[in-house]
């Protein structure tokens, strides 16, 4: 059976462009109706920035797995398996336990203390005004490198869904996805974002289920011999055993280790998923909504699993490596394989869709910072009024949805996966010493959290550009250069303990005594819930 | 932005550093710490040996076991079980342990908002 898959034509795909644009318009046209409703009840601060704290927790959670559930994960991760084979599954697993120091550490917590973003929960006990800068500085880093990738990620798609090759056209279609992602965050603001990811999200988990169970009813139901025919598909033994990737060499197996450290410690504090939490009305709902999250996305990479070696046995390693968009087509012509024209617009719509989500989460979690942190406490001192501070917020949205087109075009043909570990350890290194600190250590002080905040980020920015990531290798964002004296592409097994480390070290070496009153408040109401806000009414 | 005046209104009065020296505050910390901590250490280090195993193990982690499937895909969706059962082992902790004495304190602190039970009382 093996030998008789028909060969997946990418001349073809051309010809579906029309109904890719169809179902991705019909999509955008739906999304919009209702992020307009949603807009309606739009007034305070509270709205704009968490959907004034009322959906509950099975929405939210939805909307998280929409959220994290980016082109990275559908696109990267499918074909990362398809040709890597289990060293591809390792990063769904990272991806997945780390949800668990979502859970247990973080999400309740931050719900019952903060107000809008990650800073308020950094600054909550500490000296406001440096905490705050810090906590912001690091937010807008972590969302630009995070939403780079996801742009990336659209570049690459275009070029094999809507056979637009040429550097001019795709340049074009950033445009237009970013310009559609700046209207759906100004008009609907955390409300509208959050119904585009729970529609997403449905629309991805549904659409991957439907040809996880098409590829395993070809095999029989039966998993081994899926793996055998992607085996025997690659003509590589070693395709289902660990190390095809990453065990090369002793350098690259330290990379793994280095990987894995990001991805597990790196969501929990990814400001766009800190900030989901605020968008429900209790800690309960919190917990709920993480829990919801965690099935949902687990069973999502379960899929990956089977769309990763069923993509390796019907479409075969070197036809997606040809295929314009290379690895991260692997998705996209299993779903031609499969169902033809219409399940590939399909497919092609949801992953669209996916990088519009996602891109709009980031988008608000940046303007939302920039302008709570920065607009409102430190250069109005805490003088401005709501409105005002929503009008800088709107502003901001427009001037990142800027960026985030300009950087898309140069990041564009990228590795969309990579980029995104990258965001994983930056975050994972300035934020989560912080946040476990500030949350569980008594004796943290302002000077603990200032050394730990720039000291990861300085360090996992300045390894990162000293890595064959950025040159040295065939591979880098600049080949010709050579000034990679750091060895690992992924910087977290250095940065992060040396950020835990900076936090402790600046501690205990603090003169200054913080508020223990302070500590005292936010304690008790981390984990008890007092005072925190509820869901407004209208 | 009205939400926040009324909040710090309700709480503007409570004496924080009594309400966590209270015996009751205590144990609450007490039990949310002795089930994260223990619990993030222990899922940590299983995450950490099946990295290291599929890094440096690569021979074990290879052995088939039933058809195609080797030990390392069965580790692999063990991780996925692991998950699965802390997610939900902690969520009955909480249920049980946690939000009972949270919602006990946070009703004798704010009562005019929340029932026993922690659910908001409507029309307030």
């Amino acid at each position: 059976m093996m030998f008789m898959v028909p060969a997946v034509n990418v001349a073809d795909l051309k010809e579906t462009t029309l109904l890719n644009m169809g179902i991705f318009a019909l999509f955008v046209a739906i999304t919009m109706i209702i992020v307009i409703k949603a807009s309606k009840n739009n007034k305070t601060a509270a709205d704009y920035y968490a959907a004034g704290r009322s959906f509950t927790g099975s929405q939210n959670g939805t909307a998280i797995a929409g959220d994290y559930l980016s082109a990275a994960s559908f696109l990267g991760i499918t074909g990362a398996i398809a040709i890597n084979g289990y060293d591809g599954f390792m990063y769904s697993i990272g991806f997945l336990v780390a949800w668990l120091v979502a859970l247990l550490l973080v999400a309740e917590l931050l719900r019952n203390t903060g107000k809008f973003t990650m800073a308020d929960v950094l600054s909550f006990r500490l000296k406001q005004r440096p905490v705050r800068i810090a906590a912001a500085i690091s937010t807008l880093v972590v969302c630009f490198f995070y939403l780079l990738a996801q742009m990336a990620g659209a570049g690459t798609l275009i070029s094999l869904l809507l056979g637009i090759s040429d550097w001019g056209g795709q340049a074009l279609v950033i445009i237009v996805v970013g310009a559609l992602m700046i209207m759906y965050v100004l008009i609907g603001g955390m409300k509208g974002t959050t119904w585009v990811q729970i529609i997403k999200a449905v629309l991805l988990i549904a659409g991957a289920a439907v040809m996880t169970l098409w590829v395993l009813a070809i095999y029989g139901f039966n998993l081994s011999s899926l793996l055998g025919g992607a085996v025997e598909a690659s003509g590589n033994q070693n395709l289902l055993n660990p190390g095809l990737q990453y065990g090369k060499t002793e350098t690259s197996k330290i990379d793994f280790m280095s990987l894995a450290l990001a991805l597990v410690l790196g969501t929990a504090a990814l400001p766009h998923v800190l900030m989901r939490f605020y968008t429900v009305p209790t800690a309960k709902e919190a917990r709920k909504s993480v829990v919801w999250s965690i099935w949902l996305i687990g069973l999502f990479y379960l899929f990956t699993l089977v769309l990763g070696f069923g993509a390796a046995a019907l479409v075969g390693a070197d036809t997606i490596k040809s295929a314009p968009g290379g690895v991260n087509s692997a998705a996209p012509l299993l779903a031609f394989h499969l169902g033809g024209p219409l399940l590939l617009g399909f497919i092609s719509a949801v992953a669209f869709a996916t990088i519009l989500a996602v891109v709009a989460g980031l988008t608000i979690t940046a303007a939302a910072s920039f302008a709570h942190d920065i607009y409102a406490s430190v250069i109005a001192k805490g003088k401005a009024d709501a409105a005002t501070e929503v009008k800088v917020a709107r502003r901001t949205v427009v001037v990142i949805g800027v960026l985030a087109i300009i950087g898309g075009i140069f990041a564009n043909g990228q590795n969309v996966a990579f980029l995104v570990a990258l965001a994983f350890a930056v975050a994972a290194s300035a934020n989560l010493p912080t946040i476990v600190y500030s949350l569980y250590w008594r004796k943290f002080t302002t000077q603990g959290a200032i050394w730990s905040m720039y000291g990861g980020l300085g360090s996992a920015i300045i390894l990162i550009a000293l890595s064959p990531v950025v040159s040295g290798a065939k591979t880098s964002m600049i080949p010709g250069a050579n000034f990679a004296i750091f060895p690992l592409s992924n910087p977290g097994i250095v940065s992060i303990p040396l950020a835990f480390f900076l936090g402790w070290l600046g501690s205990v070496l603090d003169k200054n005594v913080e508020d223990i009153t302070k500590q005292a408040e936010m304690e008790v109401r981390s984990l008890t819930g007092v005072g925190a806000e509820k869901a407004t009414e209208h | 932005m009205g939400h926040e005046a009324q909040e710090t209104d309700a709480t503007a009065d409570v004496d924080f550093k009594e309400v966590q020296s209270t015996p009751r505050f205590q144990e609450l910390r007490k039990r949310h710490r002795s089930f994260v901590f223990p619990m993030t250490i222990a899922f940590l280090l299983w995450y950490f040996a099946y990295v290291l195993l599929a890094d440096y193990a690569v021979e074990f982690m290879s052995t088939k076991v039933w058809g195609n499937i080797n030990v390392g895909l069965i580790m692999g969706l063990l991780q996925f079980v692991t998950t699965f059962a802390i997610t939900g082992w902690y969520v009955n902790y909480s249920n049980r342990k946690l939000d009972p004495i949270a919602a006990e304190i946070r009703h004798e602190i704010e009562g005019h908002e929340f029932d026993k039970h922690g659910n908001q009382i409507s029309g307030v």
